[in-house]
């Protein structure tokens, strides 16, 4: 009878160790987690596209990752390098420049990204007025007409060209989608992390504590929750420079309040269950009956909400760049690519990348969420 | 066929049924190709210990199961010739709540809260029979008096919150008896219920199966009320029925081995002795926790609910004090209070020292020695910590001294003398059993080497043959550590079998108090007397000086 009545016992080595580093729970979870497929797959591309993302410099840049000039290996990717060594005059090298790209080729190589714009890069070489249409709906001629050796010139090669076209301002659409992305998704992940770490204590304050801490703290949220964020962010965008911290800043103030309710209502329930008042009767403080004993609960809740939450803010701050209340002027945003595909209908390749690239962005999301509230869902049982 | 021919079919014939749980793939047998027949007005009481497959059994009978998870591998369900598991679902509904109809264990959620006592009965009525509105009323306010409801008139408006525990299941039991079944499953009607409360359903049971003539499946854990109540048994453990026969015979000479075990297994042993001269370790003095009820708008106090009253008890080490009494008497509170886990009125001492002196965080350093152990061995473990850290948790606060090292080889140590393995203590709760579970809520309260710990209802979440190893194993404790316990518990067999001394609660006070040979073989209240006999011999007491 001492042996446990369990069927995981290949969780455990002959000394009753667990292997791994997953509780039994959490390896039953990740198992769910599997089982549902299109979850699993999602945040496996998730995964790759947000860490190509993440390496968005080496992609999409308008220096080379590596040059080799007069036997000398130089970074352009990390270092800025004054142009004077190359027998220019800038402060910053303009590597994209045919006397600087003639001067490098002549005493060396460069090894360019995949694609040679960044995110701000004008290509100067546009064969008509922007927005200019990606490159394969254009022949081969009118492509590089504007090189001034037309399509002979060195310049007319794959890096150089415009794979969704440019936007209103010459700019190369596909690095402001790889930047917009990443920007995004890094703006929705601070953001979300940020509440749930602030609503996330609050929703255990008020629950744990109860009677008046409870109360107030409702009226609190109540009250602010029915404040109009829109025009809030609008007014203060207003008298704030806008950037990324200060626009996080602001939704902070008001996004935690999505993580109170369920984690009070967790705490509720759970101050009252024995195993927290056989901790009480120990002697264990209030702080670390709420994080030992209190918070795994809640966490469940919480991490359920996270991937719906994230994708809400990715939302919000797509929509505010569309209005043009979000990231400055110049920033690679997806809102912005949207207001431009609007503003521009003669010109469909910016409307329907920004789309398919939320789109696609944010069904990803949902589709890992599902799988975590599979994985969470203790009563789920598969056949 | 003749009428007498009629007479010995059985209503009720189960064939080589079983039942399979799929989940994640894998499927387990939760029944084993079981056969049993249930004779015209005849009582079988299927019997066994939790996870045996009775109440899985019970609920195949009327496809209650939560198919396709589940399913029936093998077997016919035969009443009156109808094979009911190839039944479709319309027939299915047909027979359910008319011919057949069921209880269920829990009056508390087997009522809907939100609609009063007569829609529900009467839902039933309207289910299988047209009839008028004022008929289906005269026909629940006769249903309600049958079942023992007082003033049944006024009982058709109430809510299922105004009842009690008792009346809930009498209205459970009217709405089962609605349409005149002709079978009557019992899905453990009574272990919810305090013992005198108890005694009255089984008694009511008993004279409305007489009178109707029904024939019943009753499904317990309880050896005494099979004993006193059923005209056949069946015993089951692992799915299978292992011995089936007449009450007298499976009593008189069990045949199988686990048969045999079941009836051994009741508590047994003696207490310790009264040491009169033990130290005191809990002293406490016209204890009262009142909680006041307020009312208005300015939260005046009204009145006050007296959860305790003005209560006083000795406990010396080495000696356990038994609180009994029906549930809400207040036995819990007064555990708490003595811990002071909960505000209180009156003097307690603990090892002379006042405790009703000390605030909350000054009882910290006391809280060592002052141990609690829950009555549900699944609620009061978290299930997210591994038993190591659950019983190293009082160490980390009490015991800092000691290194991580030291610390788990107290807790093997720990685990060791409750009878568990030490190198499972790396699993989680949910991979044990409950009597594990409640060895392990015993040894987080023993690690810190307590002197007082209070037991409340530790063994009444358990199967009967775990409990008698619980009980053992808490007086081998007491005695190798002179502990004082303070044993709170409904079930008095457990009572019997360990206090020394007895304190007899009700609505906060005390009724009666004295040595544990006193209160159970001489005691002197009406209120006690009806108790034992409610418990021992499951005899209901029509005085009035009990609870319905």
């Amino acid at each position: 009878m001492n042996a446990p009545s369990s069927t995981m016992d290949d969780a455990y080595d002959s000394k009753g160790r667990p292997k791994g580093w997953l509780s039994p729970t959490n390896r039953r979870r990740w198992a769910n987690f599997k089982a549902n497929r299109r979850g699993y797959w999602s945040l496996w591309i998730f995964m790759i596209l947000f860490i190509a993302s993440l390496l968005a410099e080496f992609i999409a840049n308008d220096r080379p990752i590596l040059v080799s000039y007069k036997g000398e290996i130089l970074y352009p990717v990390a270092v800025d390098y004054p142009e004077e060594k190359f027998g220019g005059f800038l402060a910053r090298t303009d590597y994209r420049d045919p006397f600087i790209r003639e001067e490098i080729e002549a005493n060396g190589w460069m090894l360019w990204p995949p694609i040679r714009y960044s995110y701000t890069t004008a290509n100067s070489y546009i064969p008509h007025s922007a927005p200019t249409a990606p490159f394969w709906l254009m022949d081969e001629e009118t492509r590089c007409q504007a090189y001034p050796l037309g399509d002979e010139d060195p310049g007319c090669t794959l890096g150089n060209m415009n794979w969704l076209g440019t936007d209103d301002q010459a700019r190369d659409v596909t690095a402001r989608m790889i930047y917009g992305f990443r920007i995004s998704v890094l703006f929705g992940l601070t953001l979300t992390v940020f509440s749930a770490v602030i609503g996330v204590a609050a929703g255990a304050v008020q629950g744990y504590f109860g009677g008046w801490t409870d109360l107030l703290l409702q009226r609190f949220i109540e009250i602010w929750s029915s404040m109009p964020v829109l025009y809030i962010l609008l007014i203060i965008a207003a008298v704030l420079p806008p950037g990324f911290w200060i626009l996080l800043g602001i939704m902070l103030l008001f996004s935690w309040v999505a993580f109170v309710g369920v984690v009070r209502a967790e705490f509720l329930r759970a101050r009252n269950f024995e195993y927290v008042n056989a901790a009480r009767a120990l002697g264990v403080g209030n702080g670390t009956i709420m994080f030992r004993h209190l918070l795994p609960n809640a966490m469940v809740a919480t991490l359920t909400f996270l991937p719906f939450i994230l994708s809400g803010s990715i939302t919000t701050l797509t929509s505010l760049d569309f209005l043009g209340f979000g990231l400055p002027p110049g920033s690679p945003s997806l809102g912005e690519l949207i207001a431009q595909g609007k503003r521009n209908l003669q010109a469909p390749w910016l409307g329907l990348t920004a789309f398919f690239t939320i789109s696609i962005m944010l069904s990803l999301l949902i589709f890992i969420g599902e799988a975590t509230r599979d994985a969470f869902d203790p009563r789920k049982t598969f056949r | 066929m003749s009428a007498a021919a009629k007479n010995q079919e059985p209503l009720l014939s189960v064939r080589d049924l079983s039942v399979a749980f799929h989940q994640e793939g894998n499927s387990q047998l939760a029944v084993d190709r079981i056969s049993f027949d249930i004779k015209r007005g005849e009582t079988v009481a299927l019997v066994g210990e939790s996870g045996s497959g009775k109440s899985v059994s019970a609920l195949s009978v009327l496809k209650l199961l939560p198919y396709p998870a589940a399913s029936h591998p093998s077997g016919e369900v035969l009443f009156k010739g109808q094979d009911l598991l190839a039944a479709r679902e319309p027939e299915i509904r047909d027979v359910r709540g008319n011919s057949v109809t069921m209880i269920f264990q829990e009056p508390m959620t087997s009522l809907n809260p939100l609609q009063t006592v007569e829609k529900q009965v009467s839902e039933i009525l309207h289910l299988h029979q047209p009839i008028a509105a004022d008929e289906a009323r005269r026909q629940v306010i006769e249903l309600l008096d049958q079942v023992g409801i007082r003033d049944p008139r006024q009982r058709l408006a109430s809510y299922p919150h105004q009842l009690s525990g008792g009346q809930r299941q009498r209205v459970m039991i009217a709405m089962a008896l609605a349409n005149r079944p002709e079978l009557l499953i019992a899905d453990e009607p009574t272990t919810a219920l305090d013992v005198t409360v108890q005694a009255q359903i089984l008694e009511l049971l008993k004279d409305l199966k007489t009178r109707h003539g029904m024939a019943m499946l009753f499904i317990t854990h309880d050896l005494g009320i099979v004993r006193k109540f059923a005209d056949r048994v069946c015993v089951m453990t692992k799915g299978q029925i292992v011995e089936t026969g007449p009450t007298a015979e499976i009593f008189e000479t069990p045949q199988h081995e686990y048969t045999k075990h079941l009836l051994s297994a009741e508590p047994k042993g003696n207490p310790p002795p009264r040491a009169e001269t033990a130290p005191m370790v809990m002293q406490a003095r016209d204890v009262k926790v009142w909680f006041p009820v307020k009312q208005g708008f300015l939260r005046r106090t009204v009145y006050h609910i007296k959860a305790v009253d003005g209560l006083s008890l000795d406990l010396r080490a080495g000696q356990t004090l038994g609180v009994v009494g029906e549930s809400g008497s207040g036995k819990t509170t007064l555990g708490l209070a003595l811990m002071r886990l909960i505000r209180s009125q009156g003097e307690i001492h603990f090892n002379k020292l006042p405790l009703h002196e000390r605030s909350f965080k000054q009882m910290k350093p006391l809280r060592s020695s002052m141990q609690v152990v829950f009555q549900d061995p699944f609620g009061s473990l978290s299930p997210r910590m591994s038993i190591a850290d659950i019983v190293g948790e009082g160490l980390a606060i009490h015991a800092r001294e000691l290194s991580a090292k030291e610390r788990d080889r107290e807790v093997a140590n720990a685990l060791e003398e409750v009878g568990l393995d030490a190198a499972t203590r790396w699993r989680y709760p949910h991979e044990f059993s409950g009597g594990q579970r409640q060895r392990i809520a015993i040894a987080r309260a023993m690690v810190l080497k307590p002197r007082f710990v209070m037991l409340d209802e530790p063994t009444s979440a358990l199967d009967m043959s775990v409990q008698a190893q619980v009980v053992d194993l808490l007086r081998d404790l007491q005695a190798r550590h002179e502990l004082a316990y303070l044993f709170i518990s409904h079930d008095l067999k457990v009572v019997r079998a360990l206090a020394n001394d007895v304190i007899v609660m009700r609505a906060g006070k005390v009724v009666e108090a004295g040595s544990a040979d006193k209160i159970f073989d001489r005691p002197e209240t009406d209120y006690t007397k009806a108790l034992m006999a409610a418990a021992f011999n499951l005899e209901a007491t029509t005085t009035g000086v009990v609870s319905e």
